[in-house]
């Protein structure tokens, strides 16, 4: 089976439009909801046949359910893995369905549906993943999407649920709730005026914690920070978004003053080091996953401080996304070795700035 | 690119240094960085589920009663010490004790409050599930060697079929 992303809505990628609420500093929320079946063991326990029993009762459901019933299935555990690698980079898969991770090989029964700014991931770590992705700051929009995704489809496959410790997952940090809303959000004024370490430590005393661009495990690259609650259980599901969205709040106040002492008190230093990050990726001739994650910090700064004008949010989102290395290998239609990635990266860098090329100094 | 600082391991950080003559770079390794006394902001992998289980080996060595088997996937608490996963739903009332009280140190609370659930009525689902499922489950119960389990899974199927 050969992978048509095109065949998606919207690519599976609405969420880089940059149309949501303080999309300058946030590019995205996601929310997704552990559930299981009742009845099975969990994913990681049950059989090749069970695993596949609750696929074809999860589709059944996924069909007849109107929030859901638009949704493509993709069966991961057929793809080869460039395809896999590339739903992955794309957000639209975890690691563990997609089977990258060494600990985890793809198993059968992986699957997604995927909709507009809607995932199910199918015998993930949990049988069932239900995540909503929306551009921005937005989280009572996800949480809507996601929930009502969560209440039809409970109404046609049982989940497992226990009177005093809420819905069962794999993992007891998931057990309660089941939900993990994330924030994904740009702050590099926080870095460069070193305030983000006491900004990184006081999450953990609220019930939150961070990570990298591709959730648990990831690295932080280009300042780009995902912000969750690290809580399942004893808060409702309400309390827990409104205590993330509280210091999310809070974060783009202090990021917006951060940026202002910069321009402020090293205005000529920070104005170089933008404009060279964009000089950079304007015209370098190789550039490696990390270091064009650096420079689009730079020039994404840059255009939130009005530095440079005629570039768009959208572009520097998508820039994201598709520079990364199995995009690049499937736009060119054959595997890529890291260095031919690197020149390959450069020129869609170079090509995409090109096109919007309006800028002024 | 190697550390500016012990020009051995590859430096991952830069430090920006406003000194009087201006900017000064330094690209040091974390090691070096965090000798120097910069403070990091690359994300270490968390360590909850390390932290989550520090008190399950409490556990284990203060209730014997509980390092059985849970009766319905056959995994115990030592699989779960190790992978960090239970096995099934029913675990959570096989280690009820252990889990309570691991769940109150995770969350701080083992009530769940949120959003309330009743199973759909007539679950034909798992009807349809039920005699595969029992399958599956004997082979388990076989293979983790818990030959009463079996028997009485034995016994199911025969009436099923």
């Amino acid at each position: 089976m050969t992978i048509d992303l095109s065949l998606l809505p919207d690519g599976g990628v609405s969420w880089l439009d940059a149309s949501g609420e303080n999309a300058d500093i946030v590019i995205s929320t996601r929310i997704r909801l552990a559930r299981n079946v009742a009845g099975y063991p969990f994913a990681g326990r049950a059989r090749d046949g069970e695993r596949l029993r609750i696929l074809a009762s999860v589709r059944e459901a996924v069909h007849q359910a109107p929030a859901t019933r638009e949704m493509q299935l993709m069966r991961v555990d057929e793809l080869a893995g460039e395809d896999r690698r590339l739903l992955h980079e794309r957000h639209l898969v975890s690691k563990e369905l997609a089977g990258l991770d060494p600990q985890h090989p793809v198993r059968s029964g992986a699957a997604v549906f995927l909709g507009d700014g809607l995932g199910v991931m199918v015998n993930e770590e949990d049988h069932l993943r239900l995540q909503a992705v929306r551009s921005g700051f937005s989280l009572p929009a996800a949480f809507a999407a996601v929930e009502r995704a969560e209440t039809e489809l409970g109404a046609r496959v049982p989940y497992a649920y226990h009177e005093e410790f809420g819905f069962l997952t794999s993992c007891p940090t998931n057990t309660g709730t089941g939900m993990r809303a994330s924030v994904l959000i740009h702050l590099p004024g926080l870095v460069l005026t070193k305030e983000i370490s006491k900004v990184l430590a006081g999450l953990q005393h609220v019930g939150l914690t961070y990570r990298g661009l591709y959730g648990e495990g990831s690295e932080v690259v280009g300042n780009f920070f995902q912000i969750s609650n690290q809580t399942t259980l004893g808060r409702s599901e309400e309390e827990l978004l409104e205590d993330l969205s509280r210091v999310i709040r809070l974060l783009i106040q202090r990021e917006e003053e951060a940026r202002k002492v910069l321009l402020r008190d090293a205005g000529y230093i920070i104005e170089d080091k933008l404009w060279r990050a964009y000089g950079t990726l304007r015209y370098a001739r190789s550039l490696s996953f990390d270091e064009a994650m650096n420079f689009l910090s730079g020039v994404r700064l840059a255009v939130g401080l009005k530095l440079i004008t005629g570039l768009s949010v959208y572009t520097l989102n998508k820039l994201l996304i598709f520079s990364q290395s199995a995009h690049l290998s499937h736009t060119e239609g054959r595997a890529l070795s890291e260095s031919e990635a690197n020149l390959v990266r450069a020129r869609y860098v170079r090509e995409a700035l090109a096109a919007e090329a309006g800028t002024s100094g | 690119m190697l550390c500016d600082h012990c020009k051995e391991r590859d430096a991952v950080i830069q430090v920006m240094q406003i000194v009087d003559k201006g900017p000064v770079k330094h690209n040091l390794c974390e090691r070096c960085a965090a000798e120097k006394g910069f403070e990091t902001t690359v994300s270490a992998p968390k360590s909850s589920i390390v932290e989550f289980l520090m008190p399950l080996q409490k556990a284990l060595a203060t209730s014997p009663a509980e390092i059985g088997r849970c009766s319905s996937c056959g995994s115990t608490l030592r699989d779960f010490q190790r992978t960090g996963r239970l096995g099934c739903a029913h675990c959570y009332a096989s280690f009820e004790t252990s889990l309570r009280d691991l769940l109150r140190r995770v969350h701080g609370n083992h009530r769940h409050v949120g959003k309330r659930y009743t199973r759909p009525e007539d679950s034909t689902e798992q009807a349809s599930a039920g005699l595969g499922e029992l399958r599956d489950r004997l082979k388990r119960a076989i293979e983790s060697e818990q030959f009463e389990l079996a028997a009485e899974l034995r016994d199911r199927i025969r009436v099923l079929e």
